[in-house]
Formats: C-alpha cells, sequence, structure tokens
C-alpha cells in the first residue's frame, strides 16, 4: 500500500515536471509489419520515422546508419532493401531463425558546455567522445561534458519468445522484460523493467502513448515512473501499437549547472486483442 | 387426454431411465466426438477458415488437439498465417513445429464436420475439469473463439455446446 502511494506519488512529480518543461516535439519510432510471426522463411519491413503523430511518417525518415539487427542466437544481421525517402526509412529483415529478434538503433555521444572568450558555449550536436577534441575550438577552457546515450528499439518473434537478447550491455537504458515484449495483450498487465548503465533504474520517466494519435481528440497518454526496482507496470486499455519512451529526468539548473549523464529508450510495441 | 399425456410421460420416464441406467453398465467414455460447423457466408472472397481446437486445464499447458490450416503449399507457405490464429497461437501453436504430428490437417469447406479425440489425445488422463478450445480464423475475414467446459470422467451423451456468431456456427461434444 506504502508503495503504491509512493509510486503514485513520483508519478504525480513526474508529470508536472514534464509539463513544465517545453514540449520535446517528434518522437522517433521503428515499426515492424508484425511483431508476432509464424513460418518457416519469414521477413519483417520496417518503417523508420520521425514525426509528430503515432505513427504516421510526415515529418522526417530516421537515419539508418546505426541500425543492426540480432538474430536470437546473439549474431548479428544485416538489414536488406534499405532506403530513405522523404518522410521514412524503410528496409527489411529476414528472420532466418526462430525466436526473438532485436532490430535497434543505438547511439552515444556527449552533451556539455565550454567557454570561449569568457562565454559559456553548448557542444555542437554530434559530439562524442571520440571527435570531442577535433569539436571544440582552439582555446576552449572550462570543458564540462556528459555521456548521452539514446536506443530506440523493437523486437519480432517467430515461434516462441526467447530471452537471450536482454542481457544488458550495461549502456544506457535497457529493458529486462519481466512480460516479454512479444507477449502483450489488451486487459493484461505487462511489467517492465529498466536499467540504465546495467543497473535497475528507480525514477525514469516513462511514457506510454497508444498508436492512431490522428483519429481521435485526446492523446491517451500514460504517465509512469520506475519504481525502486526500475519497474513500471503497464495495464494496456486495448489492442493496438504503443510507443513507449523512457527518459532520465532532466535536473534542473539550466546553463550553469553540471551538464548530467542522459539516456532515453524508445520501442514500439504490439498489444494484441485476447 | 389426461390418461394419454400420463401414458406418454410414464413413457418418457422409461426411456430416460433405461438410457441413464445404460452407461453405468457399459465402460467409462473414452472418447469425445467434436462437432464442428463451419458457416458457409456470402462474402465476394472467400477462403476456409484455420482453425485450431485445443484443450485447457487450469495450472496445464494447452494442449493442441488439432490444427486445420493449407498444410500442403509449396515451402510450407501455409504456416505463415497460422500465427492469425491468435489465442491459440500464444497458448500452444508458437512452441509447436509444423507440419505438426498427429494434430494438422487441411482446411474444412462449409458444413458440419464430426472429429473424434481418445482421452489420451485431449491429455485428459488426469480427472479434473477441462475447457476445449475452438478457434477460427479466416484469410480477408474474422476470427472467433468458443469454449466449452467438460469434465473428465465424463458421462456418455452429450457433453456441452457453444454457438458462434461469425467465424463458427454450433460447436458441439458428446462423448461415447
Amino acid at each position: 500500500m506504502m508503495m503504491k502511494y509512493l509510486l503514485g506519488f513520483a508519478a504525480s512529480a513526474a508529470v508536472a515536471v514534464l509539463a513544465a518543461a517545453p514540449a520535446s516535439a517528434h518522437r522517433q519510432w521503428l515499426l515492424p509489419s508484425s511483431t508476432i510471426v509464424s513460418g518457416d522463411d519469414v521477413w519483417v519491413t520496417v518503417d523508420a520515422a520521425v514525426s509528430n503523430d503515432l505513427f504516421y511518417f510526415e515529418h522526417q525518415p530516421l537515419r539508418l546508419d546505426a541500425v543492426k539487427v540480432w538474430a536470437p542466437d546473439g549474431s548479428e544481421t544485416p538489414i536488406e532493401n534499405a532506403a530513405t525517402g522523404r518522410y521514412r526509412s524503410t528496409f527489411d529483415v529476414h528472420l532466418t531463425q526462430r525466436g526473438t529478434w532485436r532490430i535497434a538503433s543505438v547511439s552515444d555521444g556527449l552533451v556539455g558546455s565550454y567557454e570561449l572568450d569568457g562565454k559559456t558555449e553548448r557542444l555542437p550536436r554530434g559530439t562524442t567522445r571520440a571527435n570531442l577534441a577535433e569539436r571544440l575550438p582552439a582555446g576552449a577552457v572550462n570543458v564540462k561534458t556528459a555521456e548521452s546515450s539514446s536506443r530506440n528499439e523493437i523486437f519480432v518473434t517467430v515461434g516462441e519468445p526467447t530471452t537471450n537478447l536482454f542481457t544488458p550491455t550495461g549502456k544506457g537504458i535497457e529493458l529486462a522484460p519481466v512480460t516479454h515484449p512479444n507477449d502483450l495483450f489488451a486487459g493484461e498487465t505487462a511489467i517492465f523493467q529498466f536499467l540504465l548503465d546495467g543497473k535497475a533504474a528507480a525514477g525514469l520517466t516513462v511514457t506510454v502513448i497508444p498508436g492512431g494519435i490522428r483519429y481521435r481528440d485526446q492523446l491517451g497518454q500514460i504517465d509512469l515512473v520506475t519504481d525502486a526496482a526500475g519497474k513500471v507496470e503497464v495495464t494496456w486499455p486495448e489492442a493496438g501499437l504503443y510507443w513507449l519512451n523512457v527518459t532520465t529526468p532532466r535536473a534542473g539548473g539550466g546553463e550553469a549547472a553540471a551538464p548530467q549523464r542522459r539516456a532515453s529508450y524508445v520501442t514500439t510495441l504490439e498489444v494484441m486483442a485476447p | 387426454m389426461q390418461p394419454v399425456s400420463r401414458a406418454a410421460l410414464t413413457g418418457l420416464t422409461l426411456g430416460l431411465s433405461s438410457t441413464l441406467a445404460a452407461p453405468a453398465l457399459a465402460a467409462a467414455p473414452a472418447t469425445m466426438d467434436v462437432t464442428v460447423t463451419i458457416p458457409r457466408l456470402k462474402v465476394a472472397e472467400y477462403h476456409r477458415p484455420y482453425v485450431a481446437i485445443w484443450v485447457e486445464k487450469a495450472g496445464a499447458p494447452a494442449k493442441s488437439v488439432a490444427v486445420w490450416y493449407d498444410y500442403d503449399m509449396k515451402n510450407n507457405e501455409g504456416t505463415k498465417w497460422l500465427r492469425d490464429v491468435r489465442q491459440w497461437w500464444r497458448v500452444s501453436g508458437r512452441s509447436l513445429r509444423f507440419p505438426a504430428d498427429g494434430i494438422t490437417g487441411a482446411t474444412r469447406a462449409p458444413g458440419v464436420h464430426k472429429i473424434s479425440f481418445s482421452r489420451a489425445q485431449l491429455g485428459a488422463l488426469a480427472p479434473g475439469q477441462y475447457v476445449l478450445a475452438i478457434e477460427a480464423a479466416r484469410e480477408v475475414g474474422g476470427r472467433e473463439l468458443l469454449r466449452i467446459p467438460f469434465s473428465w470422467p465424463a458421462r456418455a451423451g452429450v457433453g456441452g455446446r457453444a454457438a458462434g456468431k461469425s467465424e463458427l456456427g454450433a460447436v458441439s461434444i458428446s462423448f461415447r
């Protein structure tokens, strides 16, 4: 009971923070043609885009440079028939093994600031530990950096769901499935655990939004915060596609504050009708 | 009128008691007959439905007893749509390899079909409460799932029925 109360309090606190922060528009997503697959020689086609409405490609394609695919046995598999158009990218994955596949776009970078001629400047986008030195202008001093990790991934299962691929890499936010992400049904409650840099992370902001936004008035967003064990529970109101986003909470303090470790996680979930 | 009805009633009573008495003497039923009606649908594009039949028991994994699908297509292509029999796919289908021995069958045309299972086939060896589930999914059509509870040991005769509304018609089970 106490736990529930605390969780509820934490959830409302997080909502307040979100409301105060500037609206972070544009959602990234990967959308497979199917998440549950039967058959012997099977493929999925994946759409990849950045948009406001879910899941309509109407803004920017998601770049495919960082997309990788892992077969259920952990081996890496190339994507096929990749193309990037005006509003979306698309590619195919040949599912040559039974079990759960991971399709992910993972990137790591640095955020932070430096001082030049007495003025504080932000590190440019795309800065990484590898290119930091060349990105910094001559004479930059008081360089402050923090790591920023983003992971956008989906899962597709041929036959029975497997969990081989859920061994954490220890970097960024990762999903440890208490409930398997390819075994979701309307009316049921799924439990997901989120890890930050390999450890169960309390206080992460979790946002769940049902697809099909274009044809309804209410966003239907579910706001959650991970508990002490890094877990959230989601009861699926109906069958369909859902976008799930997890972020490290934004610290206050603005420019003056030291940059903090940032991480985000995105997945697309398909909830089946019972 | 009175005497006639009384006579009829007496006859009925006698008839009932004799049918009730018979199974007590005979061996306990060992077979379940399932009657499945595939409805005739007036649609522009009709494909016979994929149908799965399985047995559920609380605390035990579901046991598939029949799956009717396009098992004879080249390269086993008919398996691609098995996942559309979605409840069955979740509880049993996804863990099977196809064609699955002893349960695979061809799709069936609209009409009444009878299929029989032994108690062993049903996985109903332990006495207790069971549910027979039947789910149909049709290409470019809908899906329907029906459940008929039964218990084992069973009594001879009709064991239960359910009426489908869209992809299945009347379904009944009986024991002998």
